[in-house]
């Protein structure tokens, strides 16, 4: 046990998770990040509370910005559901903003060679090959990792920076528009490209409900499956995952398919989307932030659904904070890291009990 | 190519190497210890915003290096209370410390934007210097002679101390280690700080050799180059000098290629810029080849210790 | 006028209030200007941004705070991010919005068109719409300048050019300072190296380290940001050039003179057309005639008859006597690209995709 705990407080294993904590400890560090935040601003001369209140509540109170968070959080939706499953697997995925971009690269590709062509069937192509160009690209480090035992944290970390350099070889070459002037994007999407709106009179589109519904299908997949069970088991405990049947090669592709083939499909909805034409500056970082939302959303989908919200309002928060009191950019990612930490350090709360030990001598190693 | 040019462009690769080859250093020694700090980048800006906050106010620049080293390790604590005090997941609180050394950098950092730094220029006289093949050996800033040093030092401490060999014992079996006695979680608090301040120092480079100023995101992710060299360099001292200086060449050949006109270009850049992290992937796959399917790394990488207390 | 506060919008609620009907200000004139800044990075980038921040200043130091108050926005990713913001500020009542890189455009012109009453101002762009303006500026005139000087003084007859990535603005940049230096001293090439991002100092530097290894002795930079110069400063060679603002600061003894941005008279123009209710969609690109592209103060080294060569080229492009891109130009693989007594004309500019004579790229 560690000492500097156990002097006046020690902390004791529970026997199963703490359900309450763990609904309990999100809820907390995002309150924790408004009073801390608030109190830091302050301290630093910027309008605290103001801060707070732009950040975390005006994009709630005010209707017109929840378009805007659908649109941000829906990406970060479905690729932070993907890496939920494949976390809960003990798959380490990093890379889904390699596989986000290989993805809309891919979907890109099939809307630049049906440019001349019109029919319903072309959007639907897009998205199945965004899907496929993301588990292509998730299947390297999978193979890696099941032949060579490499260690995919760190083959898709590396494979990120890969696939921005060949987004920018290809729009910087051979995809680069005639019409542009010169400057580095493909042709803007046709209409049997785009994603169509769903809510006439705003800017939501089909990416929304597409990420709703991803959360609820694999939140049953996982959790009313044997799929889902083998998933869990395979992840707890890999020993018990042999001994009960369940191939641990077999775990590795799946995590990194299902985790890959979602970013995928992230990157070519957003191209054919908000982006509408792939641009070098399509990589937005989107894959990383998901990782994020993956763990405050507590590695269920449907936890990963409601944090997605809760980041997307940050962000779309930080640029009203930006224009209302003048708050630095830069504030926003500290808010952001502080809700991370905060969480993080909640999450000994769900397996630990905290007791008060009264003069008590720190216990021996077990 | 004249032995000028030649002499010339590797006084400008060490500089680019020496960054990543500090934070590398750092970083190799937490991950010995079987701990994965995704934060590089993030205390790299730190320590690149403390120092030249430092030698703007103080104008000494061994003051801002050590304070730069200081800021970072107190951030990497941060990571160490979460990761290992409190069992959190590596790779989430790499990231979040990333997002916090950004953000803390460029809110720190705006008051220092739009001035001149002074550079820590070399220790010897400079009629050392002045003929380009003394040059080679007496024409560089401080922080890339300590950087060499860091390299022996940390090679020395892995492999011939006592106490190096509990820091890889923790690494490759924590629970081993922690049932001879060996205080697994203590190590590694220590690993995570040596981590964060020379991530710090390699921040320090930016404004103090490569171009002195302050201005956001300046490090650029030479951070996420650092990661890959440890792995690219399979976790050994040497190795990662030797990597260093190959990925500080991919860097700068090609900008030489490219003022060297008439056309001359190595590969297309994109695949020029892409080559660290590919020869990474490379070297990860030969290595496990060669051992018949093992990897080269830390047994514990990335993963909670969790004594079955 | 109509104010929109946060509370009539949420009576209005969600989806309705996307509709065109909530404009901001009215064709009429209006009594107090709210102006809105999109930028891609910080003001204090001594670059790109400082120069815009510098012209909002400018404007509103000109036309007095009971005239107008400006929001700034930093960091704007050039995306659907931006798309986002335009709304937020239209929707806030901003009454034109300047969206100030060229990345913006598909965005602007989406929020355009759902807010046919706020205009929008698209700098470096290339389309237009009812509400939407485009400006530039015509660096390649202040390039024409430098590389005077860059011509006349340089002892080993290399100058260099270090560019972001090889796009239409960029190439003409670099053939502006070509022809201009050679004009001067047939003798001199131009070598470039493009660092293929917008912001990189350390590779920015490293690039000035391998020119100036590589007999290069002044350098000029299509990018953000102060790095180049302060290898020429360390290095001693002759020297090199500020880019959008005066950088001095950073190379007292290599900042021989620099292009200055300066936005701010076309600011106040457009604010000014819509107090007075005569806003219109149009194309603005002024250059040094206007007093848009402006060359700050000459280093004490320069000699004087250098600066009056300088002084002359700048006068002369001023008074329209003389076209930086005056034929006869041939390219660097010798064919005649522009015919004496022609020009390129700003039509043609956009299409350029070759490099005058003597640059080595």
């Amino acid at each position: 046990m560690r000492r500097g705990v156990s002097l006046q407080l020690r902390l004791e294993k529970r026997a199963a998770p703490s359900r309450f904590m763990l609904y309990a400890t999100p809820v907390a560090a995002v309150l924790i990040t408004m009073v801390l935040g608030a109190l830091i601003f302050t301290l630093l001369g910027y309008d605290g509370l103001g801060a707070v209140r732009e950040i975390f509540f005006t994009p709630l109170t005010n209707p017109y910005k929840w378009q805007d968070l659908a649109v941000k959080a829906s990406p970060l939706v479905i690729i932070a559901v993907g890496l939920a499953v494949s976390y809960r697997a003990n798959v380490w995925n990093i890379g889904a903003e390699g596989q986000y971009i290989v993805g809309g690269i891919a979907g890109t590709g099939v809307a630049l060679l049906t440019y001349d062509m019109t029919g319903p069937w072309i959007l639907p192509l897009m998205l199945l090959a965004g899907i496929a160009g993301g588990m292509a690209y998730a299947a390297i480090p999978a193979f890696l990792r099941t032949q060579y035992k490499v260690n995919e944290i760190l083959t898709t970390l590396m494979l990120t920076y890969v696939s921005v350099q060949l987004l920018n070889y290809l729009v910087f070459g051979p995809w680069k528009s005639p019409t542009s002037m010169g400057q580095p994007q493909t042709v803007l999407f046709s209409a049997d490209q785009s994603l169509p709106y769903v809510i006439p009179g705003t800017i939501v589109q089909l990416g929304t409900p597409i990420a709703i519904l991803i959360a609820v299908l694999v939140w049953f997949v996982m959790s009313r499956s044997v799929f889902g069970f083998s998933v869990r088991v395979v992840g707890a405990s890999p020993a018990a995952a042999r001994y009960g049947g369940f191939s641990a090669h077999r775990t590795v592709w799946m995590a990194l398919l299902v985790s890959g083939g979602l970013a995928g499909l992230a990157g070519i909805l957003e191209a054919a989307g908000p982006f509408g034409r792939l641009v070098p500056q399509f990589p937005t970082n989107y894959g990383f932030t998901a990782i994020i939302v993956a763990f405050l959303g507590r590695l269920n989908p449907l936890g990963a659904l409601l944090a997605g919200i809760v980041l997307a309002i940050t962000f779309v928060g930080g640029e009203v904070a930006q224009t209302t009191i003048a708050l630095p950019f830069a504030a926003v990612g500290i808010f952001q890291a502080m809700m991370l930490f905060l969480l993080l350090a909640g999450d000994v709360l769900v397996r630990y009990r905290v007791r008060r030990v009264a003069n008590e001598p720190a216990r021996a190693p077990a | 190519m004249t032995l000028d040019l030649a002499i010339a462009i590797i006084i400008t690769l060490v500089g680019a190497s020496t960054p990543i080859l500090l934070a590398a250093l750092g970083e190799l020694v937490v991950e010995k210890s079987g701990v994965l700090n995704l934060g590089v980048e993030g205390m790299m800006l730190i320590g690149a915003v403390v120092t030249v906050a430092v030698v703007l106010v103080t104008g000494n620049h061994w003051l801002a290096i050590l304070c730069a080293a200081l800021a970072s390790a107190a951030a990497a604590l941060i990571f160490g209370f979460l990761t290992l005090s409190l069992s959190a997941n590596q790779v989430a609180t790499g990231l979040a410390l990333t997002i916090l050394g950004t953000g803390f950098s460029a809110l720190f950092g705006q008051p220092y934007t739009g001035k001149a730094v002074p550079l820590l220029r070399s220790p010897f006289p400079p009629e050392l210097a002045a003929d380009p093949l003394w040059r080679v050996l007496f024409g560089y800033s401080p922080l890339v002679y300590f950087s060499l040093i860091m390299v022996f030092v940390i090679w020395w401490f892995l492999k011939k101390t006592r106490a190096g060999l509990i820091l890889r014992a923790v690494g490759e079996n924590d629970l081993s280690a922690h049932s001879i006695g060996y205080p697994v979680i203590g190590v590694r608090y220590l690993a995570v700080a040596f981590g964060g301040a020379m991530a710090g120092i390699a921040g320090s480079c930016f404004p103090l050799i490569l171009t002195p100023q302050w201005v956001e995101r300046l490090t650029t992710g030479r951070g996420w180059i650092a990661l890959a060299l440890v792995v690219f360099a399979a976790w050994r001292p040497f190795r990662l000098l030797g990597g260093a200086y190959l990925f500080g060449l991919v860097m700068t050949l090609e900008v030489y290629a490219k003022a060297a006109g008439g056309g001359f270009r190595i590969l297309p850049s994109e695949l020029w810029a892409a080559l660290p992290y590919l020869a990474t992937i490379l070297v990860l796959v030969l290595i496990s080849m060669r051992r018949g399917g093992s990897s080269s790394a830390p047994a514990c990488l990335g993963k909670p210790f969790l004594p079955a207390s | 006028m109509t104010v929109l506060n946060r509370r009539t919008l949420i009576k209005i609620g969600g989806a309705a209030a996307a509709l065109p009907l909530l404009g901001g200000a009215a064709f009429a004139q209006v009594d107090k200007v709210k102006a809105a800044f999109v930028l891609i990075g910080t003001p204090d980038d001594n670059g790109w941004n400082f120069g815009h921040d510098t012209g909002r200043k400018f404007m509103l130091d000109k036309l007095g705070a009971d005239k107008v108050e400006t929001t700034v926005v930093t960091n704007v990713a050039e995306g659907p991010d931006s798309e986002r913001v335009f709304r937020e500020l239209a929707q806030q009542g901003h009454h034109i919005i300047f969206a100030t890189s060229f990345g913006y455009g598909d965005y602007v012109h989406k929020v355009a068109k759902q807010f046919p009453d706020v205009k929008f101002e698209w700098a470096t762009g290339n389309a237009t719409g009812p509400n939407v303006s485009i400006y530039n500026a015509k660096f390649h005139e202040g390039r024409a300048v430098v590389g005077t000087i860059a011509g006349l003084m340089t002892k080993t007859n290399t100058i260099a050019y270090i560019g972001s990535f090889p796009i239409p603005e960029v190439r003409m940049g670099i053939n502006a300072y070509a022809i201009a230096a050679r004009k001067v001293n047939p003798a001199v090439k131009v070598k470039v190296v493009y660092v293929d991002s917008w912001f990189d100092p350390a590779k920015e530097a490293d690039a000035a380290r391998a020119l100036i290894d590589q007999g290069v002795d002044v350098i000029t930079q299509h990018t953000d940001g102060p790095a180049a110069l302060q290898v020429a400063e360390e290095r001693g060679i002759v020297g090199g050039f500020g880019q959008g603002a005066d950088m001095s600061a950073f190379a007292p003894k290599s900042h021989l003179t620099s292009i200055i941005d300066v936005w701010g008279p076309h600011y106040v123009e457009a604010v000014q057309a819509v107090l007075d209710g005569t806003w219109k969609e149009g194309a603005s690109w002024p250059g040094i005639a206007a007093g848009e592209v402006v060359i700050g103060p000459y280093n004490e080294k320069i000699p004087a008859e250098v600066v009056a060569k300088a002084e002359e080229v700048k006068n002369a492009i001023a008074a329209g006597t003389l076209h930086p891109f005056a034929g006869p130009i041939n390219d660097n693989a010798g064919a005649e690209r522009v015919a004496a007594g022609d020009v390129i004309d700003d039509g043609e500019f956009w299409a350029v995709d070759w490099y005058a004579e003597g640059v080595e790229a």
